[in-house]
């Protein structure tokens, strides 16, 4: 039974609120000093590369790892002195698969729905419900075994819900599966959210499903959150339109725009150059006029709004791929050290 | 017995009834043991085994039973942490405890089965009927094997981060627990080195337990055999919960 003091202050309109929170692994700093806020019915997304940090913050958000320093309350419970509370109210689908394989669909579900001690004159209805909504009532007698990703998936979504949390929380919900599944999976937890007023949170690496799913998003890099805000607002932060010219000569046409007074911000990759500007449209011809000048080829050109991904790159100064090889790196390392101290 | 335990014995129970092959093919290698060593050694007189080598060595062979399959069944939390199932059970609003103790029933209850499987074979067999009392003692002995040894398995588990050191732990624990126990030879005409070490191998009081009810008679007294193995699984059961506790996926 939750208690009521270990309830701790918290705005009612709130569903978690993150104070200082910090996972430390010996000398790797998983993830350092974060605070925010989610508001009840709202999708919250985590954006990052992985190795950011996301699901350290899930895990200690649901009460598996203990935080180094700071603090959260998960539906007003603290998640360091009343774990059990907090265990009751949320529910969780892990970035790996937590499915017993030799058992069927419909046992997996009972399974959890008696470990969450949903009473058995109900429990059978609802799971029989659940089933149904992610559209797995056909196969509720099969072993998981027999399931492709896509469905194992959905169960797990659908197991999730069970013991009816306030708060689902979805570890790259979509990690490995083929873009129709994708698809399929956003419809379900966006109508989780607008039609049973579900708080979700997710993490997530792809920029299309923070994008699509998330009323606001927390981008996550090295363990920091470094902004947060609607996907709208971010977008509107770097502003005007993103040119993008497909050119051999990059780097020459990098150094001839270095003293343009009308670009926002320039950056060569491989193979292109991107400008950012107000009123592209205009802008193009003076930019063909300096590349034929200069006898520059150009293969293409781009015009587009910005789009997370720029949005990413701006505030990190990489792309979410380039962050990702030196982040793994980071984690493998800071892996290795954890394993050693636990064998000590 | 809480419902979290009681709903994680019945999920071991649910997988053990599944597996099939694994039931039968677990069940050849006692059978193997008890056939060949007990008809290929029965022209043997050895001294202790009175009433014949294939009888004397039933209870060691049923007890082998039950001991292999609740290690198993304990080690068998490595493929749960494995396949990620640990994680579902670890985040619910459950006891570490409640869950170790369904997994040391789960496993205990399969083990018995396994035993009794084993043991209508052997009794066939052997052409011996024990006395329901002796039947009783007998399974008294088995539940405490299960129990125990399956906390073990649980305790290695919890140190184990892979399958990689499975075949350490078969060579170095499991069959040395096995064969130090007394079950394939007579305690009172052993070597004197071999019976002290048999006396610190708590499975040795498991294999006369069942001796004594099986058999009738047995080289231990059958209350310090109960004393003995009942002790050391009260402490595994010990162990294996503290340990489990620490685990981490």
């Amino acid at each position: 039974m939750p208690n009521q003091e270990n309830r701790l202050p918290m705005k009612s309109e709130e569903a978690i609120k993150v104070i200082n929170l910090t996972k430390k692994f010996k000398d790797l700093t998983a993830v350092n000093n974060i605070s925010f806020t989610v508001k009840k019915g709202e999708i919250f997304g985590f954006l990052g590369p992985n190795g950011a940090g996301k699901s350290t913050t899930l895990s200690m958000l649901a009460t598996l790892l203990e935080p180094t320093q700071g603090t959260a309350l998960v539906n007003g419970f603290s998640i360091r002195k009343d774990r059990d509370s907090v265990r009751r109210s949320i529910g969780m689908v892990f970035q790996d698969p937590t499915l017993d394989e030799e058992l069927t669909a419909y046992e997996n579900m009972d399974f959890h729905g008696r470990l969450y001690n949903v009473p058995a004159t109900v429990r059978k209805k609802k799971i029989l419900e659940l089933l149904k909504l992610v559209e797995l009532n056909e196969r509720k007698d099969s072993l998981v075994k027999t399931f492709s990703g896509g469905m194992r998936r959905r169960l797990e979504i659908a197991r999730g819900l069970l013991h009816e949390p306030k708060v689902l929380f979805l570890d790259e919900p979509t990690l490995g599966l083929d873009p129709q599944t994708r698809n399929k999976l956003w419809e379900y937890i966006k109508r989780l959210n607008t039609e049973k007023g579900l708080t979700i949170i997710l993490t997530t690496h792809y920029m299309d499903e923070a994008d699509k799913l998330s009323d606001r998003i927390a981008i996550i890099d090295n363990g920091k959150m470094i902004i947060l805000d609607t996907p709208e607002n971010l977008k509107n932060m770097i502003g005007g339109e993103i040119i993008t010219v497909e050119t051999p000569n990059g780097d020459k046409l990098e150094s001839l725009m270095k003293n343009c007074k009308w670009c926002k911000s320039g950056k060569r990759h491989d193979g292109s150059f991107t400008l950012t500007v107000d009123h592209a449209d205009k802008k193009i011809p003076e930019l063909v006029q300096i590349a034929n000048k200069n006898k520059i080829k150009i293969n293409s050109i781009v015009i587009h709004k910005p789009s997370l991904e720029d949005v990413f790159l701006h505030f990190t100064g990489k792309t979410i791929r380039e962050q990702e090889a030196g982040a793994i790196e980071n984690l493998r390392q800071g892996r290795r050290m954890h394993g050693r101290m636990r064998r000590r | 017995m809480s419902s979290a335990t009681y709903t994680i014995w019945l999920r071991n129970l649910k997988r053990y009834i599944r597996s099939k092959s694994r039931i039968f093919g677990s069940l050849g290698q006692p059978l193997f043991f008890l056939v060949v060593l007990g008809f290929g050694l029965s022209s043997l007189n050895i001294p202790g085994a009175t009433g014949g080598y294939l009888k004397f060595i039933i209870p060691g062979i049923i007890a082998m039973t039950v001991l292999f399959t609740s290690i198993f069944s304990g080690i068998q939390i490595i493929w749960d942490k494995q396949f990620g199932f640990l994680k579902e059970t670890l985040v619910a609003p459950i006891s570490r405890l409640s869950i170790m103790l369904g997994q040391t029933f789960g496993g205990a209850t399969t083990a018995l089965i396994q035993g009794l499987l084993i043991m209508i074979l052997a009794f066939v067999i052997g052409g011996i009927f024990p006395s329901a009392m002796g039947l009783i003692i007998a399974l008294v002995f088995m539940v405490l094997i299960g129990l125990a040894f399956t906390s073990l398995g649980i305790a290695i588990a919890s140190k184990m981060e892979d399958m990689q050191g499975f075949q350490l732990i078969m060579n170095f624990v499991i069959f040395p627990i096995f064969l130090l126990s007394g079950a394939l030879f007579p305690l009172t005409d052993a070597p004197k080195a071999l019976k002290i070490i048999t006396y610190f191998d708590p499975m040795t009081y498991g294999v006369e337990g069942m001796r004594y009810g099986i058999l009738g008679s047995s080289s231990i007294n059958p209350l310090i055999c109960f004393l003995v193995l009942g002790g050391f699984a009260a402490l595994m059961i010990l162990i294996g919960s503290i340990l489990f506790k620490k685990i981490k996926v």
